[in-house]
């Protein structure tokens, strides 16, 4: 991904950032590479956003060093800016505008001529699939279709590169997988690509490497394989047993099948090489559950084991 | 050629304004009609019948009240643009947080809001003007200067009031400004009845709100007795309020929208 000689996008080092007394980003360090799709996973509040704003350079650093683009946000905010698109959060289009009023208006924020920004309007309408609603109002229009609309008012400076603060919160199955494959023809050209998420499915789409973020700190980073195989088993055995059954003692009973057990209040997880030869294995072990599921290691195990299962927020 | 930053944003506003031009422009007419109507032919009748002619400085009713109205309306415009599109643009249709999303800075939006507040009370300042003019309520061709005067007037207004509203949680404190702010300046800065007439104890009070002076002036350019050294003093109060404010609406703009 990184070509030797080439310096990173995107470079933090000891990042912090505090409001107050509290502290949102806890001293990270990260790289991002020209072209590369780089995902910050973590729960609410686990300083995603915090991170993102900065490198958008919507918020100052509190300490350590940030460089996006070789400039320092303190200093080349607007230029920084001129050269990235982002996709808020929350959206923030004007409803009472045309879908199409959106982008002109945005695109001169830009001060790009205005035949250029009408030329980039149509094909970027063309790119979210809005041409047809162009002259409606944003007001009625659906989540997804917004959503859309940011993604494409983000382009209209045809940046280099992208932040996407959880692209997709809040949309529905097709929305979300026509997002994605927008997301990824821009990847193809060269845009970078940088998202926050709390998707797993999400990030295994669209991540070349990713963080994980807890509490203000990256809790591990790779891509979306090294971290299931670092931190995960190839696979995974759920075993669902009655509600009277103790299942603390049925864990004892698995010991040293797999990799390792886990108790959750309605079932019990083996993490194993092989789900099927470890199910195999339990039952000569005398455990007979009600019901029982086979399946991959995925981020959502990873992410949840190095962010707990407790609820953020 | 670049335009420049806070030009950028005021294109926003002049966009949005496109969409509610007609009903502004309809309202921005009626308003002064009415009042000057009401208060200036039908009130003033009374007024003029009863008043010794001394206390409105020898002119009718209609031709005191007019000037004074128009500072007021733009006083009224001004609180107006800068109070509910400033939360908006911060908390409803966060239109700042996607103009700094761009190569602006805060400073670029606040100036382009500003600009646009300025832009707006013209407009509705210059409207007034010409109901007024058909009224034949002006005394002195003078008067065209009060545009300008009220345009100051609203800035004065409208500074403070966005830098205080940029640090306020919901839209609940502007409707205070408006019940004990703008409602008293409104009918007790002179522009109904002349502040002498206040109770003495009072007055002072009368003299420091940004609505007397512009009353003041506007009337007395308006009844072409406008001296150079109360004009003066008079622009030089309102521009002092109007930077204060900016200054306050800078840090204040800053801390909500870069923290």
């Amino acid at each position: 991904m990184s070509v030797d000689g080439d310096p990173p996008l995107i470079q933090a080092r000891g990042l912090t950032k505090r409001f107050g007394g509290f502290v949102a980003v806890d001293g990270i360090d990260f790289d991002v590479h020209r072209g590369e799709a780089f995902g910050f996973l973590g729960p609410n509040g686990a300083g995603k956003t915090s991170t993102m704003r900065m490198i958008a350079c919507m918020s100052p650093v509190s300490a350590g060093t940030l460089r996006v683009m070789g400039l320092d946000p303190a200093t080349a905010g607007p230029r920084i800016r001129a050269r990235l698109g982002l996709v808020p959060q929350d959206d923030t289009l004007d409803l009472e505008l045309t879908v199409r009023d959106n982008l002109l208006v945005y695109g001169r924020y830009f001060d790009l001529p205005r035949k250029l920004i009408r030329q980039r309007t149509d094909q970027l309408l063309e790119f979210a699939q809005l041409t047809e609603r162009a002259n409606d109002k944003v007001d009625p229009l659906s989540g997804g279709l917004r959503r859309r609309l940011t993604i494409a008012r983000s382009l209209i400076s045809e940046p280099d590169l992208l932040l996407l603060d959880e692209p997709t919160t809040g949309l529905d199955p097709q929305a979300r997988h026509l997002v994605w494959e927008r997301l990824y023809r821009l990847k193809q050209q060269g845009v970078t690509l940088v998202l926050t998420t709390h998707y797993m499915d999400e990030a295994e789409q669209l991540c070349d490497r990713l963080v994980i973020m807890d509490k203000g700190r990256i809790a591990a980073e790779g891509s979306p394989r090294q971290l299931i195989d670092h931190h995960c088993t190839r696979e995974v055995l759920e075993l669902r047993f009655g509600p009277d059954d103790d299942h603390s003692a049925l864990a004892d009973k698995l010991d040293g099948v797999g990799s390792r057990v886990e108790v959750l209040p309605d079932r019990l997880l083996l993490y194993t090489a092989n789900a099927d030869a470890a199910l195999a294995e339990a039952t000569t072990r005398g455990l007979s559950p009600e019901s029982w599921l086979v399946r991959r290691g995925t981020l959502e195990d990873v992410f949840l084991r190095l962010t707990g299962r407790s609820l953020a927020d | 050629m670049s335009t420049r930053p806070a030009i950028r944003s005021l294109a926003y506003w002049t966009y949005q304004y496109r969409r509610t031009w007609r009903a502004t422009l309809a309202s921005g007419f009626l308003m002064p009609v009415l009042y000057l109507t009401a208060m200036g032919l039908g009130l003033g009748s009374l007024v003029n019948r009863h008043a010794a002619p001394t206390r409105l400085g020898g002119v009718s009713y209609l031709v005191f009240l007019a000037p004074g109205l128009m500072a007021a309306a733009a006083m009224q415009s001004a609180t107006m643009e800068s109070t509910w599109p400033v939360m908006g643009g911060i908390k409803w249709t966060k239109t700042y947080h996607a103009m700094l999303a761009t190569p602006l800075r805060v400073s670029d939006v606040l100036y382009g809001h500003v600009c646009w507040m300025a832009l707006k009370v013209s407009l509705v300042s210059t409207i007034f003007l010409g109901v007024m003019a058909a009224f034949g309520a002006p005394r002195s061709p003078e008067v065209v200067l009060a545009v300008p005067v009220a345009v100051l007037t609203g800035l004065a207004y409208a500074t403070p009031f966005a830098g205080f509203v940029a640090t306020r949680q919901s839209d609940q404190p502007i409707i205070a400004i408006y019940r004990f702010l703008i409602i008293p300046m409104f009918l007790f800065s002179g522009t109904f009845f002349p502040v002498s007439q206040l109770p003495a104890a009072i007055r002072p009070l009368a003299y420091v709100t940004p609505l007397w002076h512009g009353v003041s002036l506007c009337r007395a350019l308006s009844l072409g007795d406008a001296t150079p050294a109360a004009a003066l003093g008079h622009v030089a109060y309102l521009v002092a309020l109007t930077v204060i404010g900016l200054a306050i609406a800078r840090r204040t703009f800053a801390s909500r929208l870069a923290a």
